[in-house]
């Protein structure tokens, strides 16, 4: 089976934000691979190993992008392309990354692709969807479960926690929600290997795509924190009246119940 | 000027769904004075369509087909095309929903177009219509406007205001056929795990539990408390992965961001990656024993003790409150 997974670079989720000239404070941080995207790498390599084949990993971003990249390779895909469009993108948006991805895609036959179903910065959950319909390939977000035999795929997707058992074929892209699996630890042996495992690294040019081609429909015009909440009122006495002065406070002053 | 602006009323179990009454305010806003139209996909939904007219649509264009019946992509997406290929609209706006998250994309790729996720409101200011919305799980918010194509956004559940209900406002419900075919994907089976009643993203009260609710059992309290609050329950990432609780009902950077009017977190420490799914919400009251918990420090009111005490006292509480109402 030819699968590719697309991941993306993110902030550790143990970091805070800073702002500084406008954007988000890179320095410094950490960087992980995006959790909702390393479900779908331990999935791809799962279903690999059952089924034969290879799993590719795709990135969109900068040079940067090679660490989680070879994390990926060190968990057990077989390859990794990182398009780096640091010179030729200043601003994108999702549909810039999806033109991009389905571009690099599109002459690949994919038999199976797999993504987060959001990246847990831009929150957007929109490049999955967008590359499948312009690979005009069918789609299952937020999946729990995959199933293949064959050709015939079944999956679960969590529906705001109710589940839909759904039966669909290959070619097809899913993206994996949590609870899917479990992603391993990539292993000193898989890291080492990572090393000579092939990371190829393209730029717009090699897609034969212009600027103009994947400039963005939207614009970020600022960005900024949210009002540092104030740390309210731990109520004292004993705990019965606690409990009524809380709920008098809820119901007069907050106004919420 | 004005924009004609298409807005989708999402059915649930027969009934529409108070996000859709948001959308269709949010679309007002969008349309400056243009036109609401409102839009149902599903079976038998064109009765609904006064509903949306109600609470403003200016009028309703239902796609009735025994295939729409349950939400697939490929169906919706043909029946929404098929509408915006009739309407021909300049904006268009849906709940960040289930549907909304897995439909909205593939349009925006159909229509080559942008897509402003997740908002949270739209105001116009300076001749632009400026679209906020969380980034980075709520750590951070953005401002966005549309620089190409049609004005098209998702809105989050619970965040704008739906405009007033007016039944004596009337508008046209009309019909379009949709020759729905060719769906690649067949739903076998549904599974509702949900705890009945109020869905969790929508709710106006979470009752929350961390790693202090100690087992499944431990949080049988906190439903208790959010029947009697008409609210839905919720956890920290520690709750599900002791599997106290299905990861459905997890809030968080990973989970879900929750917004309600009162958020109740019960033993739950406050690691900042769960203060991402919460920390926006309008109340928050904290429950834990240990007094330097870190949920203190974004809680609006706190009581330090054992959740098992308290959660019950306060249960007896609203029901004394709620009778005397």
């Amino acid at each position: 089976m030819n699968i590719y997974v697309l991941m993306k670079r993110t902030f550790d989720t143990e970091e805070k934000i800073a702002i500084s000239g406008g954007k988000i404070n890179e320095e410094g941080a950490e960087f992980i691979i995006n959790p909702y995207d390393e479900y779908a790498i331990e999935e791809a390599i799962q279903v690999r190993d059952a089924n034969g084949g290879e799993v590719t990993v795709i990135s969109v971003g900068n040079e940067e992008g090679e660490k989680q990249l070879r994390t990926a390779l060190a968990m057990g895909a077989d390859k990794a392309v990182l398009i780096n469009i640091e010179d030729d993108v200043e601003d994108g948006d999702q549909y810039t990354t999806a033109k991009i991805l389905a571009e690099y895609l599109k002459d690949k036959e994919a038999d199976l692709i797999l993504a987060g179903n959001v990246a847990i910065d831009g929150g957007s959950g929109q490049v999955g969807p967008r590359v499948a319909d312009a690979l005009d390939m069918a789609y299952v977000t937020t999946i729990t479960n995959l199933e293949i035999n064959g050709s015939t795929a079944t999956v679960t997707r969590d529906v705001e926690g109710d589940s839909e058992v759904i039966e669909t074929s290959l070619p097809l892209l899913v993206t994996a929600q949590q609870g899917l699996n479990e992603p391993r630890y990539p292993s000193l042996p898989g890291i080492m290997k990572a090393k000579k495992k092939p990371l190829e690294e393209l730029e717009l040019d090699d897609l034969d795509l212009e600027e103009d081609d994947v400039e963005a429909k939207t614009k970020t015009i600022e960005i900024y924190l949210p009002p540092q909440k104030e740390a309210g009122r731990v109520l004292e006495g004993e705990l019965a009246d606690q409990v009524k002065e809380l709920v008098n406070l809820l119901h007069s002053e907050a106004k919420v119940v | 000027m004005g924009r004609k602006v298409l807005v989708l009323g999402e059915v649930r179990d027969g009934s529409l769904r108070n996000v859709s009454f948001e959308a269709v305010a949010a679309a007002k806003t969008v349309a400056e004075g243009g036109e609401v139209v409102g839009v149902l996909l599903g079976e038998n939904v064109s009765s609904l369509g006064s509903e949306l007219v109600a609470y403003g649509a200016d009028r309703v264009v239902a796609v009735d087909s025994d295939k729409l019946a349950q939400y697939t992509t490929d169906g919706y997406s043909q029946a929404l095309m098929a509408v915006i290929g009739q309407e021909n609209p300049e904006g268009l706006i849906l709940g960040h929903t289930a549907l909304g998250k897995d439909l909205a994309p593939k349009i925006a790729s159909k229509l080559g177009s942008g897509l402003i996720s997740d908002a949270t409101s739209v105001e116009e200011a300076g001749g632009n219509l400026v679209f906020t919305r969380p980034i980075y799980s709520g750590k951070a918010f953005e401002k966005k406007v549309v620089t190409d194509g049609i004005v098209f956004a998702t809105v989050r559940p619970n965040n704008i205001a739906p405009l007033e209900k007016d039944g004596s406002r009337s508008g046209d419900v009309s019909t379009l056929a949709v020759d729905v075919k060719d769906l690649r994907t067949v739903i076998k089976e549904v599974v509702r795990k949900a705890t009945e009643g109020v869905d969790l993203s929508e709710a106006k009260v979470v009752i929350a539990g961390g790693r202090g609710v100690k087992s499944e059992e431990g949080f049988e309290p906190l439903k208790e408390l959010a029947d009697v609050l008409g609210g839905a329950v919720g956890a920290s990432r520690g709750a599900c992965d002791a599997e106290y609780c299905d990861y459905s009902l997890q809030i968080g950077q990973t989970g879900k961001v929750v917004t309600p009017d009162l958020y109740i977190a019960c033993g739950i420490s406050g690691a900042i990656q769960h203060l991402a799914g919460m920390s926006n919400s309008k109340i928050i009251v904290a429950i834990n024993k240990d007094p330097e918990a870190n949920i203190f420090k974004v809680a609006d009111y706190g009581i330090v003790g054992d959740l098992f005490e308290v959660v019950p006292m306060l249960t007896e509480e609203f029901k004394k409150l709620k009778v005397n109402a």
